[in-house]
């Protein structure tokens, strides 16, 4: 029996439920002479989730414990020599117990006959594999005897639990049914039980995220710590050589150089130029919009500037290396510069061309909220409109846009297809801006793409990477909150 | 800076008391709405006066009329006749940022900028090029302080926040900033509907010190203030100038039925 049929029958018993509840409160009602505490749908309310959620609640300790009480159960049925293997070959071995275990219900009886008879040794085992691909189930290579058995046992096992689990759903669901329709008086508060629940529904939302949130840093913590036990923390944030090697299977051993610097370099000397783009750009075109610009300009303007930051950045990418590398090349060629087609420059001209909307349009923003009571005082003394947006508007509006650069520019720290494509993969420690560099967020990509093994140095850097581009960037939007949030009180 | 002379010529005329601004047929339109109904008036050198009416009456508009600031409103149209001086402020030569350096404004909500107290009074001479040196720019900021009676409070802070002060400081702040500028008139647009009863006594207070050498318009909602700090009073009603003369007069012996309803409070 699977989860979902459970489940289905649940919300069906709890509709029932619903308007079960919901005519018993008519009832009590007695056609409005009694007062009923809450009002009707509340009691529906109150009986649905009454059968809904114990039951649920016991699907889901069944989801968690049930693959845990399996995985025990298999083990055991398991020879002695499967404890000598490796992790990775004991993992290959219960994945085919699983996979066998699942194509057992596909199999005819002819089929499982020939299980059955491979199992005892009658016939050879690549005539089950074969069996079982003919159901489209693939197994990797013959499965040895004992997988085959395991494999009946846990499909067996797993038949028990469900039936088991459906038994004690019906139960919980009945006892909840029959509770909340018994319990449906005039005085009853169902209101309360029912915003309490949803109360503890949006509380159990946010705990969501907090807590994806924590599983992301905590995982890739463990990583980066399992990082430092193969590598030296002075290879990684001191080295100035980024040559890591291959990170093919079975390579092993730490042999390459994990130098952060160069990559830390690349990263902020691209968001470097980024930001010499964009922060005269985007704060210009804001006190424009802000403060010249007609409404009817403004209207039109500022969406438009805003879908700039709704193109993708792969098409930038590909922009600043299709269109605008090569021109960059050229320009320079005509005047003696010798300029790579893909150079810090045209990857930080493209970046900063993306984060112009970012800028500019919360800069906007900010420039808006100053209090028009603070222009009429500048103009009342006489000040023309560029003395008061210089000397009055942008120092009033200062905190508000360094927060808004700051968030630009953990937005292009952190990009990552601008780069690959516009700034190349190679790790160079280089002023020069026409030279091709690399960052952080590229490094991870070419570290975890291909044919890798989870525990070599090579792959892990991945993480240690990810957690250092993490630590900048939350500092920088921790500070960038703390102006911003320092900039609210100023008109208080 | 023609400007500067014409302030030093009228200094040295202090006594002299004839109109410096007289108003002709003045209609304000904000786009379709017409604001202001030919209003004429004309206001006494060197002196107070306050502008009365009911709410949305058009005294606000008519003062803003006067430095100009209905510009800063896209969709406000202003027609008729305002001179300064015998100079017409909508005069296509006339410069309005110059109009501004010689007519101050005090708003309704103390509006200092977020500077310290010494920039805020700063502001206006250092815009206008009114000072040579740092020494004298210091003398003039403080003798601002001193006329607008907030030196003696503030005189260890200057480098504080304007923005930190109460209420009322922050008002005559806002006064001291506007006389740095040297200006010969004075809007002020219900300067002390934001203050409480102690704050607004010191800026009456200080108007009545202020009129020696400044005309100031002030615009108020409360008739005792006109009373106590005015010379002259025009009464505003739904748009148009109803009646206007002698305060004393004006309150105790009115001309028209509306005041009369008004000052006694029978509406508005």
């Amino acid at each position: 029996m699977k989860y979902s049929a459970i489940v289905l029958a649940v919300l069906v018993v709890a509709a029932i439920a619903f308007v079960v509840a919901i005519a018993r409160a008519r009832a009590a009602q007695q056609g409005g002479s009694v007062k009923m505490h809450s009002r009707i749908g509340y009691y529906g309310w109150y009986a649905a989730i009454w059968t809904l959620l114990p039951a649920l609640f016991l699907v889901f300790v069944w989801v968690v414990v049930e693959p845990i009480g399996l995985s025990r159960l298999i083990r055991a049925e398991l020879p002695d020599n499967f404890h000598t293997l490796n992790a990775a070959q004991r993992s290959l071995i219960v994945g085919q117990i699983e996979t066998i275990s699942e194509g057992l219900s596909l199999l005819d009886p002819a089929g499982l006959d020939t299980l059955k008879k491979a199992r005892l040794g009658f016939k050879p085992m690549s005539e089950a594999q074969q069996v079982l691909k003919d159901q489209g189930i693939v197994l990797g290579s013959a499965p040895e005897g004992y997988a085959v058995t395991a494999a009946v046992k846990l499909r067996d096992a797993r038949e028990w639990s469900r039936m088991i689990l459906a038994g004690l759903v019906g139960l919980v669901v009945l006892a909840g049914f029959a509770y909340s329709i018994s319990s449906i008086r005039p005085r009853l508060r169902a209101r309360n039980f029912v915003e309490r629940v949803t109360l503890g529904g949006l509380i159990a939302a946010s705990l969501v995220a907090i807590l994806t949130t924590l599983g992301i840093v905590l995982s890739v913590l463990f990583e980066t710590i399992h990082f430092f036990k193969l590598v030296s923390l002075s290879n990684f944030f001191l080295g100035t050589v980024w040559d890591p090697r291959f990170s093919a299977a079975g390579s092993g051993g730490a042999e390459g150089q994990f130098g952060l610097l160069p990559l830390l370099w690349g990263t902020l000397f691209i968001s470097f130029v980024a930001l010499a783009v964009a922060v005269p750009v985007g704060l210009f075109a804001a006190i424009y919009m802000s403060e010249y610009a007609s409404q009817r300009v403004r209207n039109f303007a500022k969406p438009a500037l805003e879908v700039l930051a709704g193109i993708p950045t792969i098409v930038y990418g590909f922009f600043a290396l299709i269109t605008f590398g090569p021109m960059l090349r050229d320009l320079g060629a005509m005047v003696g510069l010798n300029i790579a087609a893909t150079s810090v420059l045209s990857a930080g001209i493209v970046m900063g061309v993306m984060i112009i909307p970012f800028v500019s349009s919360l800069s906007d923003d900010i420039i808006s909220a100053v209090p028009q009571s603070l222009r009429e005082g500048s103009y009342g003394l006489g000040a023309t409109q560029s003395e008061t947006i210089k000397r009055v508007i942008v120092p009033a509006a200062l905190p508000g846009i360094v927060g808004a650069i700051l968030l630009a520019a953990s937005r292009a720290i952190g990009e990552t297809m601008i780069v690959v494509l516009a700034a190349g993969i190679a790790a160079n420690l280089t002023l020069n801006p026409f030279e091709p560099v690399t960052t952080i967020t590229v490094k991870i990509v070419s570290q975890l793409t291909g044919d890798l093994e989870f525990d070599s140095p090579q792959t892990l850097v991945a993480f240690a990477l990810g957690l250092t581009l993490f630590i900048i960037t939350l500092a920088l939007n921790v500070y960038a909150l703390y102006i911003v949030r320092k900039y609210r009180e100023q008109y208080e | 800076m023609e400007h500067q002379i014409v302030q030093d010529a009228s200094i040295a005329e202090v006594p002299v008391a004839g109109p410096t601004i007289t108003a002709r047929d003045v209609n304000v339109f904000y786009g379709e709405k017409q604001a202001l109904f030919d209003v004429s008036v004309d206001i006494n050198r060197n002196s107070v006066t306050s502008f009365i009416g009911p709410s949305g009456c058009g005294k606000s508009t008519f003062l803003r009329c006067i430095n100009r600031m209905n510009d800063t409103i896209p969709i406000c149209r202003v027609t008729g006749d305002i001179r300064l001086d015998g100079e017409n402020i909508y005069d296509t030569d006339l410069d309005v940022v110059e109009l501004r350096a010689r007519v101050g404004m005090v708003f309704q909500k103390p509006n200092p900028f977020p500077k310290s107290i010494y920039e805020n009074v700063a502001y206006g001479p250092r815009i206008h090029g009114l000072t040579r040196s740092k020494k004298e720019l210091d003398e003039l900021v403080e003798s601002c302080l001193e006329k607008a009676g907030l030196l003696k409070e503030v005189h260890d802070r200057l480098d504080e926040p304007g923005t930190g002060l109460s209420g009322g400081q922050q008002q005559r702040l806002c006064i001291a900033r506007a006389i740095a500028t040297r200006p010969e008139v004075i809007l002020m647009d219900e300067p002390c509907s934001a203050l409480d009863p102690i704050a607004t006594a010191k800026v009456e207070e200080l108007m009545d010190e202020l009129k020696a050498n400044y005309t100031i318009i002030i615009v108020t909602h409360s008739m005792q203030q006109a009373a106590r700090v005015s010379q002259r009073t025009a009464f505003f009603h739904l748009g148009k100038l109803v009646e206007v003369g002698d305060t004393r007069q004006i309150f105790t012996n009115p001309r028209n039925k509306r005041t009369q309803d008004y000052i006694t409070g029978r509406f508005g």
